[in-house]
């Protein structure tokens, strides 16, 4: 499947790494045309994710970090924002593996490759920060930060402003299992579901079974991540993020029930790690975690919802584009030694005690 | 030659064998991994913490409330700062108690840029941590000072942080470790775990001795006449460097590695500036606040009338990170260049 797009094998149902998660049947609860959407999108994410690796690999970026395997969690949550900028409109704070949720919201691929190329002309950090470190003000994606789970304490803080301004839009925070062990989750469940105070916000933990190299198993005592969250009276359950139906379903439900009642809900979607933590693991292919994107696009061709060829052509031409941005960012300007001070305070006011 | 996450690995293999050292942890301290560097692989007593800083921090405290010894790991300086009440209560709690409860502790972790690590793994914490009264502050700039100054750290009675040069970790000294075996392909294979299944992997350690390097205790690494260059760490060898480079063009500079931030070797700067005249201090913080200004500060009220030239401070810009294009990295942390023109200008002074 995707891993050697472009070419032949790129197109080729493979086998799945498991047995299959979803039953053929579940493809009758969403309408055709969503379900090509939503392989559409995961299928461009994994091709930039697989974009970016190769970028790595080739030397045209110092680390890789992102998404592959998480698609069929994250592009049904970027297809459900309601999107824009400010108070009214859902606030997104994500972890560095967001590439999925941010295709499905429109980013184009280039703009993920001027960031791992640290380019002047990335427009998430300026050629600054790592790959998939992504902020767009102007979709209210807030910044993605290397340090775990601070976002889930600044995401508390959208949520208020939003409760404020009896608002439609709600906070969504996404973030990895292992994170779950830092003071600031803790403090997301407390804050956000004070009774009375409730906030609108969606907890959501991508849970992959790894920190690094540290697996789950040894780390946690409860059973469920969703437990802590019951713990606190909020509306909690656990899923299979490998199922862009139940993801798309699950989430579904959860944003309306938080935008018809003010309150906190909560999701842990079980996911694969694909390609290891990051490139300081190699950021090669694991084989014995199921491929959500392999999994959902052997159901779409059983059922006929989609045709070989056509699958093929789609691969090809998320490729392309992958390869075709890489060219033109290699031309792009980097950022210049003088901009360290750029942005340092609003307007780039003086920053350089030597000048004041 | 070991480098110096070997060296920080026979340390601690030496304290759990020596020294009473019971618990080594972090997050992936422990197998499989044995730490991001490697510097925890196949250790007795490693072990893998939640992913909760101040969990790590607070761990170690209550184990040295015990009395019982532990070395802990903050994966990257860059994730210490939510800890940073936890090390303020470290500092203080045996004057607080008026010497009840002393805190024998370690705390490593990798500082620094060097190697691209962007915004988040580049940080440095020599100027942060010189404000913690009550720790004491190391950082090597070779495997063998690695070696000797942990074990130290290990032994001390006191809050130790032993700050590990990220960019250093694979460097090579030029000393063996006593006990160390001389072909470094045997060392390797003794104590480096395979790529790939490491599940029955055990590692075959030489019979390291033990080797202090005292806490407080600094060394010269070039002599010289003209100016003296104090430094730690990654920029240590950049300095040695400038030091050698200049000698060609008939400069003499005198290089102090000080190895210990806190305690420091007054004692060696002094003898030194007062034959030289001219110091430039290089570290790699950001330069507001800079624990080098507070060494400049003690030069110019004790030494002043043996200074022939202003003292300078070579540091990283008051930028609030590090960004990850080399152009932004470079101009954001002092390069071997910027320390040479400070050195050729301090000389140029005339008084
Ligand atoms: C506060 C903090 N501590 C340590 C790290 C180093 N680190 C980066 S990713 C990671 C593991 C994260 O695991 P998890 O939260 O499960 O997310 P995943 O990468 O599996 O998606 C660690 C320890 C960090 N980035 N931030
Ligand atoms: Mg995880």
């Amino acid at each position: 499947m995707a891993k050697k797009a472009p070419g032949k094998a790129a197109a080729k149902p493979l086998k799945t790494a498991k047995a299959s998660s979803q039953s053929l049947n579940s493809l009758t609860k969403l309408p055709k045309a969503l379900l090509l959407q939503m392989h559409d999108l995961m299928v461009k994410s994994r091709m930039l994710e697989e974009r970016l690796i190769k970028i790595y690999k080739a030397g045209d970026a110092y680390f890789w970090i992102g998404a592959p395997g998480e698609e069929a969690w994250g592009v049904p949550i970027g297809l459900q924002v309601l999107k824009g900028r400010g108070p009214e409109y859902d606030y997104l704070h994500m972890h560095y593996r967001a590439t999925p949720t941010l295709v499905a919201m429109g980013m184009p691929m280039i703009d993920s490759i001027r960031l791992i190329m640290n380019r002047s002309t990335d427009p998430s950090t300026g050629g600054r920060n790592f790959s998939n470190h992504y902020s767009f003000p102007e979709w209210n994606v807030a910044p993605v930060t290397s340090p775990i789970e601070v976002q889930y304490g600044i995401a508390l803080g959208t949520a208020h402003v939003q409760k404020r301004h009896k608002s439609k839009g709600i906070t969504l925070v996404t973030g990895g299992d292992a994170g779950t062990a830092e003071g600031d989750f803790a403090s997301c469940l407390i804050w956000s579901s004070r009774k009375g105070r409730e906030l609108p916000m969606l907890i959501t933990v991508q849970n992959n079974k790894w920190g690094i190299s540290t697996s789950f198993d040894g780390q946690h005592g409860e059973t469920n991540i969703a437990d802590r969250a019951r713990a606190f009276n909020i509306k909690a359950r656990s899923i299979n993020g490998n199922d862009p139906i139940e993801s798309y379903l699950t989430l579904q439900e959860d944003m309306a029930y938080i935008r018809k009642t003010g309150k906190p809900a909560f999701i842990e979607a079980h996911v694969s790690r694909l390609y290891g933590h990051s490139s300081a693991s190699g950021a090669n292919f694991v084989s014995n975690e199921l491929c959500c994107l392999n999994d959902f696009e052997t159901k779409l061709l059983k059922a006929g919802l989609i045709k070989e060829a056509a699958v093929k052509e789609l691969y090809e031409k998320y490729a392309q584009e992958g390869f075709e941005a890489q060219q033109i960012v290699k031309g792009e300007p980097v950022p210049t030694s003088e901009s360290i001070w750029d942005n340092v305070y609003v307007g780039s006011e003086n920053a350089d005690w030597r000048k004041f | 030659m070991a480098n110096m996450a070997q060296a920080i690995r026979m340390a601690l293999h030496y304290g759990e064998k020596n020294l009473a050292v019971k618990d080594i942890f972090g997050q992936d301290v422990g197998a499989p991994l044995g730490g991001v560097f490697t510097a925890t692989q196949g250790l007795e007593n490693s072990w893998n913490t939640p992913l909760d800083e101040r969990g790590i921090i607070s761990m170690a405290m209550g184990i040295a409330m015990t009395g019982e010894r532990c070395v802990a790991e903050i994966q990257f300086v860059d994730y210490i700062f939510n800890t940073i009440d936890l090390l303020k209560i470290a500092g203080n709690t045996l004057w607080c108690t008026n010497g009840g409860f002393p805190l024998p502790m370690v705390i490593m972790s990798p500082v620094g840029a060097g190697i691209r690590g962007s915004v988040y793994h580049s940080h440095s914490f020599d100027a942060w941590a010189s404000r913690l009264p009550g720790w004491k502050v190391v950082m090597p700039s070779n495997p063998l000072d690695a070696y000797g100054l942990l074990l130290s750290a290990i032994q001390d009675p006191n809050p130790v942080l032993f700050l590990k040069p990220k960019a250093l970790m694979r460097v090579r000294g030029d000393d063996l470790i006593p006990g160390e075996p001389e072909d470094e392909k045997e060392l390797k294979a003794m104590i480096d775990a395979p790529i790939g299944d490491r599940t029955s992997w055990k590692p075959r350690w030489p019979k390291v001795e033990g080797y202090m390097v005292p806490i407080g205790q600094g060394k010269i690494t070039r002599a010289g006449e003209q100016v003296t260059l104090v430094s730690y760490g990654r920029h240590l060898l950049l300095c040695n460097q400038v030091a050698d480079e200049l000698k060609e063009e008939g400069y003499s500079v005198e290089v102090i590695d000080l190895r210990s931030i806190y305690p420091y070797d007054w004692q060696m700067i002094k003898t030194s500036v007062e034959k030289t005249g001219r110091v430039v201090f290089v570290n790699e913080d950001t330069e507001v606040t800079n624990f080098a200004e507070h060494l400049v500060y003690r030069v110019v009220q004790e030494l002043f009338y043996s200074l022939l030239a202003r003292p300078l401070v070579v540091a990283g810009k008051n930028v609030p990170g590090i960004g990850l294009h080399p152009n932004l990295e470079d101009a954001s942390v002092p390069q071997k260049h910027e320390i040479a023109e400070a050195v050729r200008s301090v000389v140029a002074e005339v008084p």
